[in-house]
């Protein structure tokens, strides 16, 4: 191979497409590094304070797409203080710099202010592509410069995020001129939105196909978009009431038949769920469906809906399904893939669905390899027969409302289901545990998780053992991540250069105490140690501080960046 | 792999070599050690009719690892298990939800979750005398629906849309029939949340600076009411209630409530749906919760005139 010119080595790592094969590929030689280095165009980075925006923009610099993830996954719940980092202007600021032809950004769990959106807007002229998934700081300010300066913009995808709404002018930013458009999703914003505007858009966007809808979009504005963009693909329907004897309500539903490519649809954030017959016309073309936000969708008319989609492979309910409806999902859906089930009122602490839906689905969807479950109670068999008859999961979360339930029959540790899921799945690489769990359940994790990448353990465990049986035996470990369970030192400290081969380690109102911290950051100069002491709830007396006390919150993670010179006040880095 | 030998870790004998319930008995028979320990972790998935260590349900899902039996109460290592009350819907007046009240490690008198581990732990108390711990399901009500930070994992996006835009209806098993979807999600966020699950009325202290909110639904009887209340509100009083109740004659409800906040001088009252204020206690629980629509604490000296004969009863048990 080193006897072939450059440019058949670039044209050959072409065809190499992960990350990871991309990786190793720069690993095997100087030269192989080079070139592989200079015709990476997609770049991804799992946290962003692993590395420097100069690096990776020197690095790569023929760097067109890049992902980044700021804040640690447990943000997602609010353990992590606000201000705690993640921010993205940096890295705007730098490529904007080294001139990086940057076209596409993607961000998850990073906080995006205005000024970082509108020096996008003007530092990168082939900007294509913009994606925020749970991110926030920013307004619609912010949107409307990107909407104005990007003049190739293709894709700005708004996910979950939390934007500052000052009211929707932002759509008429658009130029006039702006016909690029192929997907565009702001169903997480919460404001008036102007809809002549949008109207506008979809009509000069031929190539749009895809198009999520707030709120704010009522239904005869639908209409008359979905006459506009019959090609769409995807669909996110915003506000969907109205009257269905009314004219608007006919026109629909000429409008939706005319929609024959549409593969998914969400949204119906606000819905009179008798007039859902009007959608029954495209269910059976329907690959992904997530009615998540849609509290609205429930009993007879969720089920009919959901009789008429049997080519589903993507399903996000909410649990008002419940356990009946979860059956219908099982014998009519028999390509489904990936399930997630939110609780309808997290607040309450109660959920519609049981171990019976779980089954019921296992025994109707033998292709379901990803599950997210929010239940009220599970059971060891049940789980011993999903993983009987679903042996190929890749990502499975169980949420048991009440953390530390046992088994709801027998009132045993949930230990040996879990364990069968893990014997059963050779190919699972994310697992949500919860229940009450022992150390038996790290036991078979350590001996039979192989590829397990990313484990979130809370309220669970006895002792240290626990966590040393997972640190030992799941070799492919990337992310671990353990809130109120009793793991200390010992496992902490039980091997530290273990770190260094994964992303990051949360630990979370554990037994770590300041010592262990110390230790650890002392052993392994490559990793940030942070501590979060929020609430001042560790002191430092005089300059010399108790190590006997416990660490609230600890974060660390492998970097060559160094410590992080953004960190707030009460984020301590060792 | 040689599997390790220490299964009874978690304190558990080791288990009888058959299984014919899944029932927690007291007596183990004996068996060898090493076959039992070896047993235990090997993982089989119910093949019908392999093995000695399965209940021959036909055709239902087999257990095929012998579990130890156990005691009904297994004892547990503490798990710094905390609970942060943060009320239903988030509605405080200052903090956000994310403050954690009542981490043990800032309260150490807190009872943290100790013994009842099983269902789910109790609320945090700050009173110093331990609590008698509750076993029925009911009295287990405020604990279970008390919230922890961060629990259920849900992106806190999803949590905020939910809680403004709840279910119209909250049914988990289809119902076949009739059925009158009421037009379009409630948009609204309402204080009182219109699914039938939940009935949260705000709750306020003379003399606090934020009120709360809680819902009559999640609590069995006056009892739990009370004891859930004396929890949000203790760090506001002056004194501590330590004792719990005499039992009065004429029901647990109302000698028991007035005792509580007794030491601390205030009363529990209530608006009801004609807008009177009225002592919380008289009317049965279930009627109680059909006609309450707010909460007031209120400093006995304020509360004279609202049940007089009530009151000379506190008067009487005081100088008692």
């Amino acid at each position: 191979m080193n006897y072939f010119p450059d440019e058949v080595l670039e044209h050959i790592f072409d065809f190499v497409g992960s990350h990871k094969d991309r990786n190793s590929v720069s690993q095997v030689c100087k030269l192989w590094y080079r070139i592989e280095s200079y015709s990476r165009q997609t770049v991804f980075v799992g946290n962003c304070y692993a590395i420097g925006p100069e690096r990776v923009a020197e690095r790569f610099s023929g760097l067109k797409s890049i992902t980044l993830k700021g804040k640690p996954h447990f943000a997602d719940f609010n353990l992590v203080p606000p201000d705690w980092g993640g921010f993205v202007y940096p890295w705007i600021e730098a490529f904007a710099r080294s001139r990086v032809g940057l076209e596409e950004l993607r961000l998850k769990r990073m906080v995006v202010s205005d000024e970082s959106l509108e020096l996008l807007s003007r530092s990168f002229p082939n900007f294509k592509s913009l994606v925020l998934v749970s991110c926030e700081g920013f307004t619609t300010d912010g949107l409307a410069a990107v909407a104005a300066y990007c003049r190739q913009l293709k894709e700005l995808d708004l996910q979950e995020n939390d934007v500052e709404d000052h009211r929707g002018h932002w759509l008429s930013c658009f130029p006039e001129s702006s016909t690029s458009l192929v997907s565009l999703n702001f169903a997480c914003l919460k404001g008036d939105i102007n809809l002549p505007a949008l109207e506008r858009l979809v009509a000069r966007s031929p190539n749009l196909k895809s198009l999520r809808l707030s709120r704010a979009v009522p239904l005869d504005v639908l209409q008359r978009i979905l006459i506009r963009a019959p090609q769409l693909l995807d669909l996110g329907v915003g506000s969907y009431l109205h009257d269905p004897d009314s004219e608007n309500y006919n026109k629909l539903v000429t409008a939706i038949q005319k929609c024959k490519s549409v593969r998914s649809l969400s949204g119906f954030l606000d819905v009179a769920p008798h007039c859902l017959s009007a959608f029954h016309i495209i269910c059976p073309n329907l690959t992904s469906l997530n009615l998540s936000y849609a509290p609205g969708i429930y009993d007879n008319e969720l089920i009919k809906l959901i009789r008429h989609c049997h080519k589903l492979q993507r399903l996000w309910i909410l649990d008002c399904i419940g356990d009946k409806g979860l059956e219908v999902v099982a014998s009519t859906c028999k390509d489904l893939e990936e399930l997630r089930v939110f609780p309808s009122d997290p607040y309450v602490g109660q959920a519609a669905v049981t171990e019976e839906g779980l089954v019921a689905i296992s025994r109707g969807c033998q292709k379901l390899n990803s599950i997210l479950y929010f239940c009220q109670q599970m059971t060891n068999a049940a789980l011993i027969t999903v993983a009987k008859n679903c042996p190929n999961f890749v990502r499975f979360r169980l949420c048991i409302l009440d953390p530390t339930k046992p088994d709801a029959v027998t009132q045993q540790p949930l230990d040996e289901g879990f364990g069968a899921i893990v014997q059963a799945c050779k190919g699972l690489k994310r697992l949500s545990l919860s229940g009450l769990l022992t150390d038996q359940v790290f036991l078979y994790i350590g001996m039979y998780a192989e590829q397990l990448e990313m484990l979130s353990i809370a309220f669970a465990g006895d002792s240290d053992k626990g966590m040393q049986y997972v640190l030992k035996g799941c070799k492919k470990l990337r992310k671990l991540e353990i809130r109120d369970s009793p793991f200390g030192n010992a496992a902490l400290l039980m091997d530290v250069a273990k770190y260094e081969t994964m992303r990051s380690l949360w630990m979370s109102s554990c037994e770590v105490t300041l010592g262990g911290c110390k230790a650890l950051a002392k052993r392994m100069p490559g990793l940030n140690v942070e501590i979060i002491n929020e609430n001042d709830q560790m002191e430092f007396v005089g300059g010399c501080d108790d190590d006997r006390q416990k660490v609230e919150k600890m974060y660390l993670y492998r970097t060559l960046a160094g410590q992080r010179r953004d960190a707030p006040e009460f984020v301590w880095t060792l | 792999m040689s599997v390790p030998l220490e299964h009874d870790y978690i304190g558990f004998s080791p288990p009888p070599a058959e299984e014919t319930s899944m029932e927690k008995t007291g007596d183990i028979k004996p068996i060898s050690a090493l076959t039992m320990n070896m047993e235990a972790t090997e993982l089989r998935l119910g093949l019908p009719g392999s093995q000695s260590l399965q209940r021959d349900d036909n055709g239902s899902p087999e257990l095929c690892i012998a579990l130890p039996s156990c005691k009904s109460s297994v004892s547990r290592p503490k798990r710094g298990f905390y609970f942060a009350i943060h009320g239903g819907s988030g509605n405080w007046v200052f903090s956000s939800p994310d403050t954690n009240f009542s981490s043990p490690r800032n309260n150490p008198s807190a009872v943290a979750n100790s013994e009842s581990g099983q269902d789910g732990g109790l609320p945090n108390q700050s009173s110093p005398a331990p609590q008698p711990e509750k076993k029925n399901g009911q009295a287990a009500g405020p604990a279970s629906k008390a919230q922890v930070v961060g629990w259920p994992p849900i992106r806190s996006f999803r949590k905020n849309t939910m809680a403004s835009h709840p279910t119209p209806k909250n049914s988990d098993v289809m119902e076949g029939g009739d059925h009158h979807p009421q037009s379009g999600g409630s948009a609204s966020s309402s204080s009182s949340s219109s699914s039938s699950d939940c009935l949260y009325v705000k709750v306020s202290m003379d003399g606090a600076p934020y009120l709360r909110k809680v819902d009559l639904k999640t609590y069995g009887g006056y009892k739990d009411l009370s004891l859930a209340l004396e929890n949000m509100f203790s760090c506001f009083t002056i004194g501590q209630c330590g004792s719990h109740g005499v039992a009065g004659g004429d029901g647990v409800s109302e000698s028991r409530l007035v005792d509580i906040l007794h030491g601390s001088e205030y009363v529990l009252t209530y608006e009801d749906k004609d807008g009177d204020w009225m002592l919380v206690g008289d009317v049965p629980w279930k009627m109680f919760i059909d006609s309450c629509t707010r909460l007031r604490i209120m400093k006995s000296s304020d509360a004279i005139g609202l049940a007089p004969r009530a009151f000379e009863k506190v008067q009487k048990q005081q100088l008692a």
